[in-house]
């Protein structure tokens, strides 16, 4: 799937939502729970269960990132499945603080 | 990507939290879910395309704020301090609105032909449609291009405009800047700045986001603020500089805010004197100065606690510089300064500020984006970056003094100004000049108690500025004129100088 910054994923396998806060230029293979997640648009009401290998959930409110790909996603639904691109599980980050401004 | 996800993630993160009000009888997140459902429900009902709030800030505000993004129609806060005729005005801009206005200004709203609820009516509606189960149902409101919120801009130096900010603009504020669910359940915040301003819209959201509670101070006064942060042990504030010098410049009143962790001020130029002033007198508070505008969905450059300290404490002229700095820009905007011609210029060099993001909306309400081929807004203010990226911000462009073929920045002259240890406010314009075009001018506010008058001050600026900067003439007024949020009106200033000129001639 071809992202964007500001797009939201779904999950097809559980209720997993994540928005797009940096996109990289390739299209990326974007799964939850072992399958492909979808355009939240676009997404049918889940059916079926994430992979037994790919369960590790993911939390509401906190950022997941391939560095080496470019991406990260902030979990708006949090659910069962691991979100993984092209394959690899992404990595929960870290808070990395700005002082309160307003 | 709508303020909703903001609110539902906030429902859905911790709904039993306290967000607005005091902790006894305010509302939790999940409950404002559930107001902002129903009254939407009522505003689509309505069929109306706009809700409009002239009201001073309170937990209607924010109510009102997320009810517009679940009906799918902007949030248009206006300034209640408006005169009639331009009021009238900015009203006819949206025919079609729902109405939320003080009980002393219902009667605008009523004579622009819209329907009119005060905040706490507006508050009971929701909670009785509410709880005969009214809910909105249309979910498919995700529309990010769509404004969540239309502003006026305070119209110093032009009309007003209104600004668009979409929810793509304000959601990407939101999450480049804050962290989710990250406040303490023992936090609070207070505002203090008007609905209309940037600042009061982008406060809710991220308050929200951050699970921290908001709370609002519907009209400013040093003992009313200081008194409020203590009864809700405040947490973390914001004031305009005017504001600010307000509370460090009260006589006979009780500072002590031991509850206070965090300051943030912006929105105007703060005085070096009164923030010093505050820095020796909460060592304990971390200050932060936000510097963004409107149409940039708020902040975008901050200067941090650590920055605060190491320039108080230095004995290096380029880092003591930076408490008047605006600090660094945020990570997800990007900063170019840009001379004259458009070409960007290096470190150190002054030009007018660019800014690019997500965040960053520079549209205007009937004209097109006002973005350049690349993505940057014109700030229309003149400023530059020191070699460690810090940005100092040097005033408004059509505040810039043309003598003769010199442009000047009246910022380096007010600085100077307002260095003399006499001086509590000061205004630099530029008057009318039959030879020079415009020559400079001063207004100067004394500290009370100094002994000053415009000739010693004149000397005192020649002996730090150049002659074409010294200012030809220096006035002493009792108060400067300046907008509620605490922005210098210098076309006032100018009109007031010459008046005073053609009284005496």
């Amino acid at each position: 799937m071809k992202l964007r910054p500001g797009q939201q994923v779904a999950s097809t396998v559980d209720g997993t939502r994540l928005i797009v806060v940096r996109a990289p230029a390739e299209e990326v293979a974007l799964t939850c729970g072992g399958a492909e997640m979808v355009d939240a648009k676009q997404a049918p009401a889940p059916s079926g269960v994430p992979a037994e290998d790919a369960r590790e959930g993911t939390q509401l409110g906190k950022r997941y990132a391939a560095e080496a790909l470019g991406i990260e996603l902030l979990c708006t639904k949090p659910g069962e499945g691991t979100v993984a691109a092209n394959g690899t599980p992404l990595v929960l980050q870290g808070a990395k603080p700005l002082p309160a401004s307003d | 990507m709508n303020l909703t996800m903001l609110l539902d993630m906030a429902a859905d993160g911790f709904g039993d939290r306290t967000v607005i009000g005091s902790r006894k009888d305010g509302l939790t997140a999940a409950r404002l879910r559930d107001l902002s459902a129903a009254a939407a429900a009522q505003v689509r009902a309505a069929g109306a395309e706009a809700v409009v709030y002239l009201a001073v800030n309170g937990p209607a505000f924010p109510l009102a704020m997320f009810t517009a993004a679940r009906a799918g129609v902007p949030l248009v806060p206006v300034n209640y301090r408006l005169g009639a005729e331009q009021l009238a005005a900015l009203l006819a801009n949206h025919p079609n609105a729902y109405g939320i206005a003080d009980e002393t200004q219902s009667e605008a709203l009523t004579r622009a032909g819209l329907s009119a609820r005060t905040p706490e009516d507006f508050i009971l509606e929701a909670a009785q449609a509410a709880e005969k189960g009214v809910g909105d149902q249309d979910d498919a409101h995700d529309a990010p291009e769509a404004p969540a919120v239309i502003i006026y801009t305070s119209g110093t130096t032009s009309a007003p405009k209104g600004v668009l900010l979409h929810h793509r603009n304000l959601v990407s504020y939101v999450l480049g800047t804050v962290e989710f669910a990250a406040a303490g359940d023992d936090e609070a915040s207070l505002m203090s700045v008007p609905p209309y301003h940037i600042a009061a819209v982008s406060n809710v959201l991220t308050n929200l986001y951050a699970g921290r509670r908001f709370l609002t101070l519907r009209n400013f006064s040093p003992e009313g603020w200081l008194d409020l942060v203590r009864a809700e042990s405040v947490t973390n504030a914001m004031v305009v500089p005017t504001m600010l010098a307000r509370i460090v410049d009260a006589d006979g009143v009780d500072r002590s805010v031991p509850s206070l962790r965090a300051l943030a001020y912006g929105g105007a130029k703060m005085t070096p004197r009164v923030i010093e002033r505050a820095l020796k007198e909460w060592p304990h508070i971390d200050f932060v100065n936000a510097y963004g505008l409107t149409e940039t969905s708020s902040t975008i450059a901050i200067l941090g606690p650590e920055d605060h300290r190491a320039a108080i404490t230095s004995d290096e002229p380029l880092v003591r510089a930076r408490l008047a700095s605006a600090g660094r820009p945020v990570p997800s905007v990007e900063v170019e300064i840009r001379d004259e011609a458009g070409r960007p210029v290096p470190a150190g060099e002054g030009g007018r500020i660019y800014v690019r993001g997500e965040q960053v909306s520079g549209e205007y309400a009937g004209s097109g984006p006002a973005v350049d081929e690349r993505g940057f807004f014109d700030t229309r203010d003149w400023g530059r970056l020191d070699e460690d990226g810090y940005l100092f911000v040097e005033g408004r462009i059509d505040d810039t003094i043309i003598r003769g073929a010199e442009n000047i920045a009246p910022a380096e002259i007010e600085d100077v100004l307002l260095r003399h240890p006499g001086v509590a406010d000061a205004a630099v314009v530029g008057v009318p000049d039959e030879e020079w075009g415009q020559r400079v001018e001063a207004v100067v506010v004394p500290l009370p108690g100094a002994d000053l008058d415009g000739e010693t001050l004149r000397a005192y600026a020649r002996e730090r500025l150049r002659g074409s900067r010294t200012p030809d003439r220096i006035a002493l007024w009792t108060e400067l004129p300046r907008t509620p949020t605490g922005k210098i009106v210098k076309r006032d200033v100018v009109a007031g100088l010459t008046a005073a000129d053609r009284q005496t001639a």
